[in-house]
């Protein structure tokens, strides 16, 4: 009996051995195949198409507006405490992301912060695409209590009266209008939840309302074409693809160990990550519901559903009367998808600088790219809605090279 | 002996799967549909338009039907990340498609909907990107 239970405990030792041994086995990564090549190239910033116009901005590519917006993006006076500017959660040394799970200006944001890198070409703003544009988006945060806690009233008055910015609004849009007279234009207004703006709001005149609108939309219209400047850079991982593509063996070996080419290999292959983070911001821009689970004490956010909701009913979009484009070519609003399968859905965002940008997913729930990788690695059942992702079974060796692989997508400085 | 089993086979495939030029026959072979795209090639993630053309079983251009779209990719479950519509008719049996892009690579199919005086039949467009 004695020797029987020996004998068993052998062989399993010797199967765990194996087993082991078998999933640390020294891998040679297989040569790159024709589709592989195709793909590679696909994902590199070399096939970055140039920026996508957007008509809905007559400043989108003007490149004074694009100074203006420079500097309202970094001004604090834009907030109620002076203290909070675009920069506060869009530091440009963290690939103009702030490294916390929640973003935090004057309180504590509903999200985590995205980042501006590339932004304008996604149709869709924010993780749940609750903004069209670039210049509705910037629009937003300025009047969230949780974030800049202003209000439109104060802003336009700021940009029509500080002398440096009254100058370049003329330059830009013309005469700025004159809101000196607070009977008309009192010094705080916006149509928000809070009573006293909403109140103050509700007492002006439509047209008085719409001049405000106006100059705010404009606001927002410049600080898109600074953002419209914020472009990502080139990587180790584009040297790489570079060097494949130029069959130049000794300046891909110099740039990529196995460990990574083993990554990649499995980043376009079993561990299907270009299904989502494809094209050469790694990201389709759509939305997506991966089973996240919800915020610490909150119940899971319910995504796209909700922010598809919101964009048609806001005032700044494509469709709306302060979009610069009299045609009104607005095909992703009109063609917008509706229905369950938005529910929990959220942006795929890029993974370009994905090293930098943690911790991730829509609230930071997940601190570390391990964890991230372990995630889709179980694909677990959605909290609400319908997880898209079903678990991929790789081995923690494989995970390992996988994030080698992601690490490969940092630019080679900060900005 | 393996080559020309192979020839065969793909001969046969070829006929059995009426494509491109000959379009695409409806389930119950009322009407045969082809399009043309505005971005040719597809590429994902470009939002664009199809002229999406008509035809019954007399190859005579079909006009004044009203067409639905849906689609999306079988092997991911899921439909399409827009809502394409027809919009207009802009010659006879040409009606232009708006509103689509496809956000994945891989196999996607389109399925469209046809009612014309008063028959209905179902086509499906198989995609590949």
């Amino acid at each position: 009996m004695k020797r029987l239970f020996r004998n068993l405990l052998l062989v399993f030792l010797v199967g765990v051995a194996a087993y082991v041994a078998w999933i640390y086995r020294p891998v040679s990564p297989a040569p790159w195949n024709d589709t592989d090549l195709e793909l590679l190239r696909s994902l590199s910033i070399t096939s970055l198409p140039p920026l996508p116009a957007d008509a809905s901005n007559a400043v989108a590519d003007n490149a004074d507006a694009a100074i203006m917006g420079n500097r309202l993006f970094f001004d604090t006076r834009l907030s109620a405490n002076g203290e909070v500017s675009c920069a506060t959660c869009h530091q440009p040394d963290l690939d103009f992301t702030d490294g916390l799970p929640k973003g935090r200006g004057i309180g504590e944001s509903k999200r985590s912060t995205r980042s501006i890198s590339g932004s304008a070409y996604s149709p869709w703003q924010y993780w749940d695409g609750r903004r069209d544009s670039l210049w509705s988006q910037a629009l937003s945060p300025l009047e969230d209590p949780q974030e800049h806690g202003s209000n439109r009233m104060y802003i336009v008055r700021l940009v029509t009266t500080e002398s440096v910015y009254r100058g370049m609004y003329q330059s830009l849009f013309g005469q700025p209008p004159d809101f000196s007279d607070t009977t008309r234009f009192p010094v705080a207004a916006a149509p928000v939840d809070d009573p006293e703006l909403a109140s103050a709001w509700a007492v002006m005149n439509a047209a008085d309302r719409h001049t405000v609108n106006t100059v705010y939309a404009n606001t927002g219209k410049t600080i898109a074409a600074f953002e419209r400047t914020v472009l990502p850079q080139a990587t180790r991982f584009d040297d790489y693809v570079e060097a494949v593509l130029d069959a130049d063996n000794k300046q891909q070996n110099a740039l990529f160990s196995k460990d990574e080419i083993l990554g990649l290999q499995l980043f376009i292959g079993a561990a299907r990550c270009t299904e989502c983070h494809n094209g050469p911001l790694l990201t389709n821009n759509e939305f997506h519901n991966t089973a996240v689970l919800a915020y610490p004490g909150e119940l899971p956010d319910r995504g796209r559903i909700d922010g598809v909701r919101e964009v048609l009913g806001n005032e700044f979009n494509c469709l709306g009367k302060y979009s610069d484009d009299p045609d009104r070519r607005c095909d992703e609003l009109l063609y917008v998808r509706r229905g369950p399968e938005l529910i929990g859905a959220t942006r795929t965002p890029t993974l370009r600088n994905v090293s930098r940008t943690g911790p991730y997913m829509h609230k930071g729930q997940l601190a570390t790219l391990q964890e991230v990788l372990q995630h889709y690695n179980r694909a677990p059942d959605a909290m609400i809605g319908h997880n898209e992702a079903t678990p991929l079974g790789l081995s923690r060796p494989q995970l390992a090279r996988l994030e080698a692989f992601l690490r490969t997508l940092a630019e080679p400085s900060a900005r | 002996m393996v080559r020309v089993l192979c020839i065969v086979l793909l001969t046969t495939a070829a006929f059995a799967a009426p494509a491109g030029e000959s379009g695409w026959v409806s389930e119950s072979g009322l009407f045969r549909v082809t399009y043309r795209s505005a971005l040719d090639p597809i590429v994902i993630n470009r939002i664009h338009s199809w002229v999406l053309h008509i035809e019954d079983a007399h190859r005579m251009p079909v006009s004044g039907a009203a067409l639905s779209v849906t689609g999306g990719m079988p092997a991911h479950d899921h439909g399409l990340p827009t809502a394409p519509r027809v919009t207009r008719e802009i010659a006879p049996g040409d009606y232009v498609l708006e509103g689509l892009r496809f956000h994945m690579g891989g196999q996607w199919e389109l399925e469209i909907t046809i009612s014309a005086d008063d028959r209905q039949d179902v086509v499906i467009i198989p995609l590949e990107l």
